[in-house]
């Protein structure tokens, strides 16, 4: 007798045993990679070498030329102190990129630590204390989530004051949870799967499975992860620096140049559309260029 | 089958079709042919069954009669006519009548085939909405008739039942319900029993024979000769997108003329095949497998009273294994078979000592195994090494083959270059070039990556190998390549092997004795031949009944 | 660890829903009181006292003992924590150090102008999104292209730069919408369009993705092959299936809706929880603020209870099953 059943996985696409698959060419990036990299080429040097771009003061007042429409002189007009807005656009580039940068980096480190925490404590720990942890250390990805950034930098800023620091704490820790979730669920998966416990079957400590699969496959999702949210940390800089939590006048920061412009909209829209507008463009450029960073990491996994 | 009076008309009929797909949607594109001058014919009350291995472009053929090839395809046929009409010239409003309401559509494994969020009835609801057979009031009382024609018990419970809910058989019969709803003239089948136990596919195929027999066309897509020969009335059988050979049923498979097909009908493992090679020589004979040696008396391997249950806390346990006791001798093949359920996957842990049984023990050469505190197992590790069903799964995915191959040499403490050496020497001896070493498993075929696992658990020189459903996801040639690998090495080597699998033809091909189980218990145990050819319990007799007929090979 | 999957038959709950609401119910008490303490012990932590604020530039020491007396301040911590949690489970949450008045009653006002802008936009978001991604799902590629584009414009604008160009065009030039206030629909517009955009971006980008994976499963060759119509094809399946995990960040949204919402206020000049709060910010009016803190701790899990609801509602197989 005979019978040829397949089990229930799904057929796995075998070519002719023996032919090798071809490498897959790997594609050129779109325009829009290139335009996005361009623009955050020039960011860059916003914040290493401004002088390079502007010979005006970004602080001083010069409030004889206040209030001045875009012209050949000031390229975007001047606010309502007369500092040339141009200057201090590409002065306050460097707190919010800097400032989103550092945000992003306390908010990967803590929510990483504590996703790993979650995800192996059912591996690690036997039984009910094991579930218990992830447990605990769910409900604190639960608490650091019930508080948008604002309101979080706002408690904070009611305690200490405002400044720099303070909000770069306050948006690293609101931005905690998305790693720690992500980094909670892929552990989780990858302690569950069957290299893994082949790893067991050669009789490998734990440690070594921990530094050599675990950790390594667990955490792939993150510096693309962390590279997409630089764009949401700049957002969340200005958005607080707008409110007054953040760096305080004569600062040239984005947010705060917004805030200074809100009153004087009608007379003088230039003063507050041009900050904006780079904020929007370096976001953009960041989301852009992060995105295809995880194109190209999915491509080459599978 | 073949009446008196002339030949009713084709429901469809296909001259040179040929099927080209481009690798992306702009207009020079590169395309690749997938399916090349096929022609056939199916009429009513007859079963035509297109049979081939992966890549032989079976189901490609078989979604060109719906239009369903997808934006990339590009078909051209001398002749493709869907009931008299030229379906080459067909609008995409053309296309929508005739899907459903000439053709029926059956997919393999109903859990991802029907929307899991909606129910029975809906689903067979949305065909007769779409086709406008009975109004929308009407629609609930004619999918409970439907799901009656095709044999699901207690109709009117299930039409609001969700697909999980149901069982592998009922759900593939609801499948089926939807697919006939709008009382297509044909019905295409792509691999319909797969992923479904023995005894439920045999249902399944009955309520196709069903159809078959009150005047539908059938045409039956699989990779399962076995499957099909019970069915069939007309045999096409493929290989990368050409007709090897087509005729009826009984002349294919019972004396094929090509050589693929004598080729493939031998690679069926079964008692006929037992200590032969599956993969025929030049000549075409059957080349017997080199010698086993078995130690009856030396137990290398023996479970006591194994059980496990699972689920915690106040609900009620599941037991996966109860009561299971068995031993394996030194070069012996233990088989053990069951249906999904029956607790095989748990025992496959339990020997691999990766769960610790709630009692019994499992004895490893007389030392205790499990339950044992891991780092007193650890030393002994080499013993006992695992093939699992999908290889690439096992494989870390970020690693190359050569280090795959390096974490099992290194637990013998065989490092660097002399790893490098044993690496290259293993994977000589189960039939790859050492260029492998380089690649990504990604690259490699099915067969080449488990053929990569087999060498990685021989790294260790183990004295068991637990092969879990090795080959139950490759193509019959390639299984019939890895079975004959497994079987020299065993004859080298001297290994004992535990061979879990559902197919019990597989089972018979390569076990000395075999363990039948069944929820969660032992069945019947003894000598292979015993226990499949007079079997004492009526479960076994059940599962050797629900076989698909015999293929004379 | 198994190197098997073991196919372990679920059981039907009970009462599966009621089993979801008691959990999420549990830890969003945990999570509110999670809240609370560490909002608490962190003012506990900082230098300079609340008597300080209070008594302002009084420097006479009986008074401030006084002061401190009558807010309860001279107590030991541990008492003070305790009383506080107390006050809290009645609702109490305590007296505005500047304005005299109760947190709840200076809070209340504002509530309703705020929660109603955050509902619109809420609403207003889930619209757009749905319209954008069934637009673009599996189109031809520059209508996808143009699309897409515009959900990443919406996602990285900030909230207080598209709300001035919006005033700029539609308020001072054209003049269709009042620019600031609280009076009626037509100062909610401008508002609710703003704060929604951001949400509406990212839950299209979301619902697209999913649905263009929806679309590759094999249930939805079944359904073509039965002859539905594309568009019914993604409506009727594909944002069904969208939907679980468009849920799951319309929840962590909802929490950026309420930070959106003080921006947003403040730009537009409208009354809200937001100006409150920010007063309350400079003033160092601490119960205020922890009074919003804890309203938003309490609106997220409120939020996050219904979705979970919802989701378990919406996914069959999540109920578990007789076979």
């Amino acid at each position: 007798m005979s019978a040829l059943d397949l089990a229930r996985r799904p057929r796995v696409d075998i070519g002719a045993d023996g032919a090798p698959a071809p490498r897959a060419a790997r594609p050129a990036p779109p325009a829009a990679v290139l335009v996005s990299a361009a623009v955050l080429a020039v960011i860059a040097l916003f914040v290493v070498w401004p002088g390079l771009f502007t010979s005006f003061d970004p602080v001083r007042s010069d409030v004889a030329n206040s209030l001045q429409a875009p012209s050949a002189q000031h390229w975007f007009g001047t606010d309502r102190l007369g500092r040339d807005v141009w200057a201090r656009v590409v002065y306050g580039a460097r707190y919010s990129v800097l400032i989103g940068i550092a945000a992003t980096a306390i908010g990967v480190v803590g929510g990483t630590i504590i996703g790993i925490g979650a995800g192996l404590s059912g591996a690690f720990v036997r039984g009910r204390a094991g579930r218990l942890l992830d447990e605990a250390l769910t409900r604190v990805i639960d608490v650091l989530s019930s508080l948008p950034a604002i309101l979080l930098a706002m408690l904070v800023v009611t305690f200490t004051g405002p400044g720099i620091g303070n909000i770069a704490v306050a948006i690293g820790i609101a931005g905690m949870p998305l790693y720690a979730r992500v980094v909670r669920s892929q552990t989780m998966v990858v302690v569950r799967t069957d290299y893994v416990a082949h790893a067991a079957v050669y009789g490998r400590s734990r440690a070594a499975v921990l530094t050599e699969h675990v950790l390594p496959n667990g955490l792939t999702a993150v510096p693309v992860l962390a590279a997409i949210d630089i764009g949401t940390s700049i957002l969340a800089v200005s958005g607080l620096s707008f409110l007054g939590l953040g760096p305080q006048p004569p600062t040239p920061e984005w947010g705060v140049m917004l805030s200074e412009a809100r009153d004087i909209l009608r007379i003088a829209p230039w003063a507050g559309i041009f900050p904006g507008l780079f904020i929007t463009a370096t976001v953009i450029s960041v989301t852009v260029v992060g995105r295809w960073l995880q194109r190209a990491a999915d491509r080459r996994i599978s | 089958m073949t009446a008196a009076a002339p030949a009713p008309a084709p429901l469809v009929q296909v001259a040179s079709l040929t099927v080209d797909f481009a690798s992306s949607s702009r207009r020079r594109a590169p395309r690749t042919r997938v399916v090349r001058d096929v022609s056939f014919a199916v009429r009513p009350g007859e079963c035509v069954a297109i049979v081939g291995e992966s890549g032989s472009g079976k189901s490609v053929t078989a979604r060109t009669l719906l239009g369903l090839s997808g934006p990339l395809a590009h078909i051209e046929a001398d002749r493709l006519e869907i009931d008299g009409r030229d379906a080459r010239r067909f609008s995409e409003a053309r296309w929508r009548e005739v899907r459903g309401g000439t053709i029926g559509m059956v997919l393999q494994d109903a859990l991802v085939s029907l929307d899991p969020l909606r129910t029975v009835g809906a689903e067979i609801g949305e065909v007769l909405h779409t086709h406008r057979i009975v109004p929308r009031a009407a629609s609930r009382d004619r999918a409970i008739e439907l799901l009656r024609q095709v044999g699901v018990p207690r109709p009117d419970e299930r039409v609001d039942q969700h697909p999980h809910e149901l069982s592998g058989g009922l759900r593939q019969r609801a499948l089926i319900a939807s697919a006939i709803a709008a009382e297509p003239r044909l019905i295409i089948a792509d691999e319909p029993t797969t992923a479904l136990d023995v005894t439920v596919q045999k249902q399944v195929l009955d309520t196709l024979q069903r159809r078959v027999d009150e005047g539908s066309g059938l045409l039956l897509i699989s990779h399962d000769l076995a499957v099909v020969a019970g069915i069939a009335d007309h045999v096409i059988v493929m290989r990368q997108g050409e007709v090897v050979e087509q005729g009826p049923a009984a002349e294919v498979l019972g004396s094929p003329r090509e050589e693929y097909t004598r080729e493939l009908l031998a690679a069926i493992p079964s008692r006929a095949s037992r200590g032969f090679r599956l993969g025929r020589t030049e000549d075409g004979s059957a080349e017997p497998l080199p010698a086993r040696a078995v130690e009856a008396q030396d137990t290398v391997l023996e479970a006591e009273g194994l059980r496990k249950t699972f689920g915690r806390g106040r609900r009620p346990a599941t037991v996966a294994v109860d009561d299971v006791s068995f031993r394996v001798a030194r070069g012996e093949t233990l088989g053990i078979v069951g249906e999904s359920g029956s607790g095989k996957s748990t025992v496959v842990n339990l020997l691999l000592g990766l769960t610790d049984p709630d009692a019994g023990s499992v004895r490893l050469a007389g030392e205790p195994w499990a339950p044992l505190p891991e780092r007193e197992r650890r030393r002994r590790r080499s013993a006992v090494q695992l093939i699992s069903q999908d290889p690439l799964s096992s494989f870390d995915p970020r690693w190359t083959v050569e280090r795959v191959i390096a974490e099992s040499t290194r637990a013998t403490g065989v490092t660097g270059s002399a790893a490098r050496d044993r690496a290259r020497w293993l994977l000589e001896r189960v039939g790859l070039s050492s260029g492998v070493l380089e690649r990504h498993p990604r690259s490699l075929s099915g067969g080449q990556r488990q053929r990569v696992a087999i060498a990685r658990a021989l790294a260790p020189d183990p004295r068991v190998l637990v092969c879990d459903e090795p080959t139950s996801a490759l193509d019959v040639s390639v299984q019939a390549q890895v079975l004959d690998l497994l079987a020299e090495i065993q004859a080298e080597q001297g290994t004992s092997l535990v061979f879990v699998s559902h197919d019990l033809g597989v089972v018979h091909h390569v076990a000395d004795r075999v363990v039948v189980m069944k929820d969660a218990r032992i069945v019947e145990q003894g000598d292979v031949d015993d226990v499949f050819l007079r079997p004492r319990e009526e479960y076994t007799r059940r599962l050797i009944d629900a076989l698909p007929q015999a293929v004379s090979a | 660890m198994s190197a098997v999957a073991v196919d372990a038959p679920r059981r039907a709950g009970v009462h599966p829903i009621l089993g979801v609401l008691a959990r999420r119910v549990v830890s969003g008490i945990i999570v509110l009181w999670a809240t609370a303490t560490v909002a608490f012990w962190t003012l506990q932590l900082v230098p300079g006292s609340p008597v300080d604020i209070l008594a302002g530039d009084m420097a006479d020491a009986e008074l401030r003992e006084a002061l401190a007396r009558e807010w309860g301040l001279d107590l030991p911590a541990w008492q003070q924590y305790v009383d506080f949690l107390g006050r809290l489970v009645v609702g109490d949450l305590g007296q505005s150090y500047v304005q005299q008045q109760p947190v709840v009653s200076v809070l209340g006002d504002q509530l309703g102008s705020t929660f109603v802008l955050a509902l619109a936009a809420g609403v207003l978001a889930v619209a757009i999104a749905v319209v954008l991604s069934t637009a673009t799902v599996g189109r031809a590629r520059v209508r996808r292209g143009v699309l897409s584009t515009l959900e990443l414009v919406f996602v990285s604008v900030p909230v207080f730069w598209s709300g001035l160009l919006l005033l700029i065009v539609f308020s001072f030039q054209l003049g269709w919408f009042p620019a600031a206030g609280a009076g009626g629909v037509r100062s909610l517009v401008l508002p609710a369009v703003t704060l929604a955009l951001p949400t509406a971006g990212l839950l299209s980008q979301v619902l697209r993705e999913s649905m263009e994976r929806t679309l590759t499963e094999p249930f939805i060759v079944t359904v073509r092959a039965r002859g539905v119509r594309e568009s019914l094809v993604v409506w009727r399946h594909a944002l069904r299936h969208a939907a679980l995990p468009g849920m799951t960040v319309l929840g962590s949204l909802a929490g950026g809706l309420l930070g959106g919402a003080v921006i947003t206020e403040t730009v537009f000049g409208r009354p809200g929880i937001g100006s409150i709060s920010l007063q309350a910010v400079s003033n160092k009016d601490v119960p205020v603020v922890i009074g919003v803190v804890l309203l938003a701790a309490a609106v997220y899990v409120v939020v996050s209870t219904l979705l979970d609801l919802a989701y378990t509602l919406a996914d069959p197989r999540l109920r578990g099953g007789a076979r």
